[in-house]
């Protein structure tokens, strides 16, 4: 009953969750599930950046690369060996894609800090970026449709409440994962390198190590969120690999709190209602929004998780 | 023949170059002296090239407008570092990040509110529509002559003012130890201010300057802001020689990036592919010439601290 009530507002989330297709459905409104599909994917995206800046303190701004690229994967299977792409197959190759290239990219980049380590993160999500425009074959400029969502057993994926279900059972085991981790020796570590890295270094541990496979298992779960987002969208394009991407997931991390479990997920929900409802108010909503994010920066340096987290005290 | 389109080249790098030093200059004395990532520098350019078009409509003089749009960009600037900025210096880089991105938010929709959704376009002024015969056989527009001349100038005046005069030497201590110059009794609130309406002076006069050659529309200063940042890295952040150095660097790669790479992969690749891939990895030159500078060097070709 104690855990019940500590955690009554994670409960209801996750109640909420579970249920939104039926409420959906039943107020007529079938078109928010697939908006629903897309908050969770960004969510995802935005969980994953945040164990890289929130837990490992390493400020990414080019994280963008590794969903678009993952996104890429299941477009150019889709493409290039149908055969492959039923998502048991094509979503852990798209991960493991995107891990190998998170560890060739953090390699290089984690060998600066700092605004450096900033810049030279966008560096390479830039020039991946141009590549992929290069790429005539896979489309170019213009991206790439993908005739149906990967199959999976025989699950209707093209039914938007499925795909939500898969999302949100995605979701779901990335975030314990991500849960375990954090309570791990490894998430420990990561912290205390975050808070200071010389003095991890000199109690013995390789910290280089630490930060570059947080770097690959972030980078791997943006791999899947642009795996899933190209299977929500139907349609992969270099956009998927633009820094503004980055900036956006960026801000939904500081937005929902930084360092905490929920925060990315927080953070991508609220930034996406918040579009959706000021959308429908005015066609100027970004100035609204852009105020919101001001009032945050200045009212709530610790974000949405920081303010639940001063009530349960 | 080649020897023209390689001159014509070189100068037309040197003129992105220094336009790109405009924007570079304040970015890099407000990132090293207030320790400020502003990602709204580039909006500040946006709006001086907004400004400087209506005010040409307006009056009808391209010389009377830049005076004016520059001055006009100058006090929105230094209204937005006493309003929202002046309360971010001491937080981190990560919430420094989040409210600039909120300002681009606002400047972007502002502007789209009140210039509208159709981009502007600014015709080069009459006097300087012709071109200029430099060499035999080497016609060179005569506006990119000014905008050479123009940023040249303001370059030397910069220099002088950082390096010669009081001013100048408040800002260098600034930039290489912030504490230590606010203990030896510098007023650091009046020069943030200073430094900062002069940066936004500096971004409009890159704007107007531009703003004939290219199309004035929301969204020209997010992609000159990526370029700009990323010469304030390779020349060593808060030191003006290197931002100096740095924007010639990436406005000379840039553009012989652009002009030769497309037809020498020609030469050596089937032609389907170098022309997908040429521009491609024109663009990437730039961001390739960080990442070895870096390498090379990673606190950047002049670091202010040193």
């Amino acid at each position: 009953m104690i855990w019940l009530t500590r955690h009554g507002w994670l409960v209801a989330a996750c109640l909420f969750a579970l249920a939104f297709p039926m409420l959906a459905t039943a107020v007529g409104q079938d078109f928010y599930i697939s908006v629903a599909s897309r908050v969770l994917i960004w969510g995802l995206l935005a969980t994953s950046l945040n164990l890289l800046v929130g837990t490992g303190g390493m400020v990414s701004m080019g994280h963008a690369a590794f969903f678009g690229f993952g996104a890429y994967v299941v477009g150019i299977i889709a493409l290039d060996a149908p055969q492959w792409s039923a998502a048991p197959v094509v979503l852990p190759l798209a991960i493991a894609a995107t891990g190998i290239l998170a560890f060739v990219v953090g390699a290089i980049c984690l060998r600066t800090r700092g605004v450096y380590f900033i810049m030279i993160t966008l560096a390479f999500a830039q020039m991946l970026f141009y590549i992929f425009v290069s790429l005539k074959g896979y489309g170019g400029d213009d991206g790439l449709p993908l005739a149906k969502r990967s199959p999976l057993g025989t699950l209707k994926m093209a039914d938007d409440t499925v795909f939500y279900y898969v999302v949100l059972t995605l979701l779901a085991l990335c975030l314990v994962f991500l849960a375990r981790l954090r309570d791990s020796r490894f998430g420990r570590v990561l912290r205390g390198i975050k808070d200071n890295e010389i003095r991890m270094e000199s109690l013995g541990y390789a910290t280089l190590r630490f930060k570059l496979t947080a770097f690959v298992i972030a980078g791997a779960m943006a791999g899947l969120a642009g795996a899933l987002m190209a299977n929500q969208n139907g349609f992969v394009s270099p956009n998927m690999l633009y820094w503004d991407l980055s900036g956006t997931a960026l801000v939904m991390v500081i937005l929902g709190g930084l360092g905490s479990l929920w925060g990315g997920l927080a953070g991508a929900v609220v930034f996406m209602v918040l579009e959706e409802v000021l959308t429908g108010f005015t066609s100027h909503w970004q100035i609204i929004l852009g105020l919101i994010l001001l009032g945050v920066v200045f009212f709530a340096p610790k974000g949405i998780a920081g303010l639940f987290a001063r009530k349960s005290r | 023949m080649t020897w023209i389109l390689f001159l014509e080249q070189c100068l037309n790098g040197l003129q992105f170059g220094l336009m790109l030093f405009l924007l570079v200059a304040g970015l890099t004395l407000i990132f090293g002296i207030m320790d400020l990532i502003n990602l709204a520098h580039g909006s500040l350019y946006m709006v001086g090239a907004y400004l400087v078009a209506t005010f040409t409509q307006a009056t009808g003089s391209f010389l009377l407008a830049v005076p004016l749009g520059i001055a006009a960009t100058a006090v929105v600037g230094m209204v937005i570092e006493a309003v929202v900025l002046r309360g971010l210096y001491k937080r981190d880089h990560l919430s420094q990040v989040l409210a600039t991105f909120a300002l681009i938010l606002i400047a972007n929709e502002s502007t789209r509110a009140i210039w509208g959704l159709q981009a502007l376009t600014l015709n080069v002024p009459l006097a300087l529509s012709g071109s200029v015969e430099l060499l035999p056989g080497l016609h060179y527009s005569a506006f990119r002559l000014a905008i050479i001349a123009v940023g040249l100038a303001v370059a030397a005046m910069l220099y002088i003012l950082v390096v010669r005069t009081r001013i100048g030497m408040l800002v260098r201590a600034g930039a290489s130890n912030r504490q230590m110059a606010m203990a030896m009794g510098t007023n650091i609130k009046w020069l943030f201010t200073a430094v900062f309406g002069v940066g936004a002076a500096l971004c409009a006069l890159a704007g107007a300057m531009l703003s004939p050659l290219l199309v004035v529309q929301v969204g020209m200063g997010e992609s000159i802001l990526i370029l700009a940042f990323v010469t304030v890295v390779i020349g060593g952040i808060g030191s003006m020689r290197g931002a100096f150095i740095g924007a010639l660097l990436v406005g000379i790669v840039d553009t012989f990036g652009r002009a030769f790479i497309p037809p020498l992969l020609r030469t050596v690749l089937p032609p389907a592919f170098a022309d997908a891939a040429g521009p491609s990895l024109a663009a990437i030159s730039i961001y390739l010439l960080m990442v070895i500078v870096l390498f090379w060097k990673p606190q950047g070709l002049f670091p202010a601290g040193s």
